[in-house]
């Protein structure tokens, strides 16, 4: 597998000045209210590089890269990091406001009014087939998130120990996190004479 | 207020777990939420996280459904507060350290390592959100339809998943 393939090598386009705090504040908040169905990434993608032209493909990347290499949200975590990159520190809390204050509203509201109509069975019946078609996602971002970061046979091992420990063992996550993450790192560790395998971490599709 | 402090705790700790994504932190959520505080019932977090799947936006903002379920909107204000910034300042804080880590011999090594782990935590996420949603027959073949239809398809996941809604409702009315 080409680690590289999903990288588009086109034509590099300009990359336009920075833009002002409030354009920032206002794309962001755009951005966080139209990337319905979860594909978040792919929505910064489209904006911050092909329609603002605000970064290039190769700094987003390199971003993205952080982002799902530390806790927090994806989402979150890239618009903090490009509104660092553009605005400085106020850029990057704009930016993280500016994608969460949508979301965030309606869910609120979501709770008052479920809240009130919790106990209808048609809405009950519509939430529930709603979760079912959840967990058709949740595969999906699993067999692409794997096809991303899996290599070999023994990141598959880690991936299901840490799933078995968390899901029917009941070990606490961070236990789990911490216990299995060392091991794994252990497994990957630096040695001498060999280069690090690169990681894709160009992620266009659902985070 | 000591409910306040309670969620701005539980969130701020869940907040850490979510290496990969939101669905990373959903067992440990559901543990916390149903089991220990008793805030919401398992279906109302399982509705709430489907309901966060329609919403713009990162995909967990569910969790002010839940502050606002126990709290009103101080709930909700804290209890994005508490999900969002300690991250958030940890993110920024090594978004500014990583030219000075990118030559760092172990880099590839935690990044590699994490991924797995953090695949792990997702399926595991998925593994507590099946034990609650997959009930019958239906459900079943709800979610292996919208599966296959986004595993061969561009289409928005918000399409399949309103669509199975739609679906659900239709089967209770006949």
């Amino acid at each position: 597998m080409n680690a590289h393939a999903a990288t588009p090598k086109g034509p590099k386009l300009p990359v336009a000045p920075p833009p002002t705090l409030w354009r920032l504040f206002l794309a962001f908040l755009t951005m966080g209210a139209t990337s319905l169905g979860g594909g978040v990434i792919a929505y910064l993608r489209t904006g911050l590089v092909s329609h603002y032209r605000w970064l290039d493909d190769e700094t987003f990347v390199e971003l993205m890269a952080i982002s799902q290499s530390l806790p927090g949200l994806n989402a979150t975590n890239m618009s903090i990091l490009s509104g660092d990159r553009l605005r400085g520190w106020p850029g990057a809390f704009f930016a993280a406001l500016g994608m969460c204050l949508p979301g965030a509203a309606l869910m609120t509201a979501a709770a008052f009014a479920v809240g009130i109509g919790g106990d209808d069975p048609i809405s009950k019946a519509f939430l529930h087939a709603i979760a079912a078609g959840a967990v058709g996602l949740i595969t999906v971002v699993l067999v692409q998130l794997g096809a991303k970061v899996l290599g070999e046979i023994a990141d598959y091992a880690f991936v299901v120990l840490t799933a078995v420990l968390v899901a029917f063992l009941h070990v606490p996550v961070l236990v789990a996190l911490l216990g299995v993450g060392a091991l794994a790192i252990w497994w990957h560790r630096p040695r001498k004479g060999t280069a690090p395998k690169p990681v894709d971490p160009h992620f266009k599709d659902h985070p | 207020m000591k409910q306040l402090l309670d969620l701005a705790a539980v969130f701020g700790y869940l907040s850490l777990l979510t290496v990969g994504g939101g669905m990373a932190a959903f067992p440990e959520l559901k543990s916390l939420t149903v089991d220990t505080y008793h805030w919401v019932t398992f279906p109302e977090l399982m509705h709430y996280y489907s309901l966060g799947q329609l919403a713009p936006g990162p995909n967990m903002m569910m969790v002010a459904s839940i502050g606002a379920q126990v709290a009103g909107l101080p709930g909700a204000a804290v209890v994005l507060v508490a999900f969002i910034l300690p991250t958030g300042l940890l993110t920024f804080g090594i978004g500014r350290l990583w030219n000075r880590l990118a030559d760092w011999p172990w880099r590839p090594a935690v990044q590699r390592g994490l991924g797995s782990v953090s695949v792990g935590l997702v399926l595991a996420g998925g593994i507590v959100l099946a034990r609650g949603a997959l009930t019958n027959t239906l459900t079943v073949a709800l979610a292996i339809g919208v599966f296959a239809l986004l595993m061969l398809t561009k289409i928005n996941p918000a399409i399949p998943i309103v669509a199975s809604g739609l679906i659900g409702i239709a089967l209770y009315l006949i």
